[in-house]
């Protein structure tokens, strides 16, 4: 279709032109890092009580440097007011907020793997346990953060002080889904058994789906004027 | 566009009225309560400020949805009016927390779903208002609001149903009693009251804010014209 | 081909353009004047589907313009040069080759290339390009789809003289090919040595419309002095 045409072709551009900068990953990363090394000083961080924490600890990591990818998202598009050739163009504005947010769910998801085994080195966690699950949750989780965290960035690109504003935006409303990856990862870090927190997957499921609607409707109405 | 001053009495007198009947109500008529005495009387205004403060927000989603449809800037008049007044009272309900809860449970705050629920959804109100702040044209302002508040308003939902599911599988102490908790008929009264009272006080409180939005613009829009000059 | 029926755009209550007709026929070169805040970008960017009107309809072919299949008729080059630094010139055209499902792709932008002067370049990052080679790719990004509709908001103003040159060109062949074309500008004998018709817009209202005689082409000043307000 069309419509996935245009998605993709403007997510493999995101994805060339972050491949070739790296602006925004490499700063993300390190800013993961920092706040890895930030928790290290709030509590002891060898104890058992590290390994209930463990989902908590990772998700927060990630959300604070998702925040600063999912900014750029269009934000990179203002430069040389690209973002109008784009809206110009015939792509549908859906298309455009899908395809953006499948090169930010590539970038955060990068992230994450990247950052896992340091998380795991300086806590102590084991993390390669039920691998499978856990990418899953992984991918679930990021997509509805990403979706939230895209759309946003579409409605305040024109606004001053966005870097502040966007976190204060989205922050509220992935709590249903940070919730759910947070309760996931940290069972399947802690090794117990994942059936009674199913619930938590149909969760994630119905989150991403429900936004992801909302924002491919709703997103052409902040992109034309 | 004129200021009608006088036909806008018959809302404010109603709203007047109907928290003096709840004042009663809460104050002289409802009995104390058996364990809690006096300081649970807290509980008839600190609990209807909530549900305010959802009707608040679904009420702006459905402005908000009726701009996105019309690009008729009253619409966001009262959408603007329903935040900003959803605000107000569900910061009463985060501020009565607290004093109830230390005297009675000893403890100041509690993240159990309802309270959680209620934090965000305070978030939620500021930071929509933040970002109206940094928006000078109506029609983009609108927009973003617009959509701002549609996320918003079906997030606001899936907090509190999975903030539920949450407590169940990690319990907090809950104040004001848990769901289906046992309320005498006569706490019924007084609490249906408040809310009630408390409901035409929004209305009322809305409808000045939208004046005032609408004053406010026709002043940017005036300001405008006279730069373009 | 376009049409402008009733079309008011407001920013809040201050009216931008205000209750605008307008027609622009298939293979007319219209010269939009107008002073700086007269409402031409205004306008151009709701001919280019970017904002929608407050009122009123513009419509091509008896459909809304934000159709993507009008969307796809019409090119444009803004303000801006809408074009990603990161990418390379190949890159770029690629790319909105395929948003404009441009048919033969690889050919048409090897053509281009050569016709922009870029071949030689079309591997190097558009952020090492000097400012006229940055606009020559625009140009080549405008061109790129064979619109049917050029919307060219002063597009003379920034442009170097071989960037200049090539435009021409490029409205002379588009031109050659029926195309509809809406050039605003301040350079009143540029717009007037290409233009086949008028348009002037006065605060957000069109004050003059008709065809672009050799009399005013003799006289441009004039003709503009005597359709608009006189400078405060």
């Amino acid at each position: 279709m069309e419509y996935l045409r245009a998605a993709l072709a403007i997510a493999r551009k995101d994805l060339r032109i972050e491949r070739r900068s790296k602006e925004v990953t490499n700063a993300a990363f390190s800013f993961a890092l920092v706040v890895l090394l930030l928790f290290s000083f709030t509590f002891d961080p060898s104890g058992e009580e590290t390994r209930a924490m463990s989902g908590g600890l990772l998700w927060l990591v990630y959300s604070f440097a998702g925040v600063l990818v999912l900014n750029r998202s269009f934000a990179r598009e203002t430069a040389n007011d690209s973002l109008d050739a784009l809206v110009a163009s015939p792509a549908p504005g859906g298309a455009i907020f899908l395809g953006k947010a499948l090169a930010n769910t590539v970038f955060l998801l990068g992230l994450e793997l990247a950052t896992l085994p340091v998380f795991g080195v300086f806590y102590n966690v084991r993390w390669d346990l039920n691998l499978g699950w856990l990418l899953l949750v992984f991918v679930l989780g990021t997509w509805g953060f990403t979706v939230i965290g895209t759309v946003f960035s579409a409605v305040t690109v024109n606004v001053r002080l966005r870097e502040v504003m966007l976190p204060v935006l989205v922050f509220p409303i992935t709590v249903p889904a940070l919730m759910a990856a947070v309760q996931l990862t940290t069972t399947v870090f802690t090794g117990q058994p994942l059936a009674p927190e199913m619930v938590w997957i149909r969760v994630l499921v119905a989150f991403d789906l429900i936004f992801t609607l909302l924002a491919a409707a709703l997103v052409e109405f902040v992109l034309v004027g | 566009m004129t200021m009608k001053n006088g036909s806008g009495w018959l809302l404010p007198s109603l709203a007047g009225a109907m928290m003096i009947g709840a004042l009663y109500l809460v104050f002289l008529w409802v009995p104390t309560e058996r364990s809690m005495g006096i300081v649970q009387r807290i509980f008839y205004f600190h609990m209807p400020p909530f549900l305010v403060a959802v009707v608040a927000i679904l009420v702006g989603m459905g402005a908000a949805i009726r701009y996105l449809m019309t690009k008729d800037l009253r619409f966001d008049e009262v959408a603007v009016a329903c935040i900003e007044v959803g605000l107000v009272f569900d910061t009463m309900n985060l501020l009565t927390g607290p004093f109830w809860a230390r005297p009675v449970w000893g403890i100041w705050w509690t993240w159990d779903a309802r309270l959680t629920s209620a934090f965000v959804l305070w978030l939620m109100f500021v930071g929509y208002l933040i970002l109206r702040q940094a928006i000078d044209e109506p029609h983009m302002r609108a927009a973003a609001s617009a959509v701002v508040t549609v996320f918003q308003a079906v997030g606001a939902v899936i907090v509190y149903m999975a903030n539920r599911l949450w407590r169940t599988q990690h319990p907090q102490p809950v104040i004001a009693g848990g769901e289906g908790s046992g309320l005498a008929s006569p706490m019924w009264v007084a609490l249906l009251g408040s809310l009630a009272a408390m409901l035409v006080v929004f209305a009322c409180l809305v409808q000045v804010r939208r004046r005032l939005e609408r004053l406010r613009r026709e002043t940017e829009g005036l300001r405008r014209e006279v730069h373009a000059l | 081909m376009i049409s402008v029926q009733g079309v008011w755009k407001f920013f809040g209550d201050f009216a931008a353009v205000r209750d605008l007709d307008l027609e622009i026929p298939r293979g007319a070169t219209l010269a939009l004047l107008g002073r700086n805040g007269a409402g031409k970008t205004t306008l151009l960017r709701m001919l280019a589907a970017l904002s929608s009107p407050s009122r009123g309809t513009i419509t091509m072919g008896a459909q809304s313009l934000r159709q993507a299949a009008n969307r796809r008729r019409i090119g444009m080059i803004g303000h801006g040069i809408a074009i990603y630094d990161d990418l390379t010139a190949q890159e770029n055209l690629e790319f909105f080759a395929s948003l404009y499902g441009v048919p033969e792709a690889g050919r048409q932008i090897a053509q281009w290339l050569e016709t922009t002067g870029l071949a030689r370049v079309r591997r190097s990052l558009a952020r090492e390009f000097s400012r006229g080679m940055r606009q020559r790719l625009a140009i080549a990004r405008a061109f790129l789809h064979q619109p049917e509709i050029l919307l060219l908001d002063e597009p003379f103003t920034a442009l170097d003289d071989r960037a200049t040159a090539l435009l021409s060109e490029l409205i002379e062949k588009a031109r050659e090919q029926n195309a509809s074309i809406v050039i605003s500008t301040h350079q009143l004998r540029e717009a007037m040595a290409l233009a086949t018709e008028v348009a002037i817009l006065e605060r957000g209202r069109l004050t003059f419309r008709g065809p672009c005689t050799d009399q005013v082409r003799s006289a441009p000043e004039q003709f503009y002095r005597r359709h608009t307000e006189p400078a405060a």
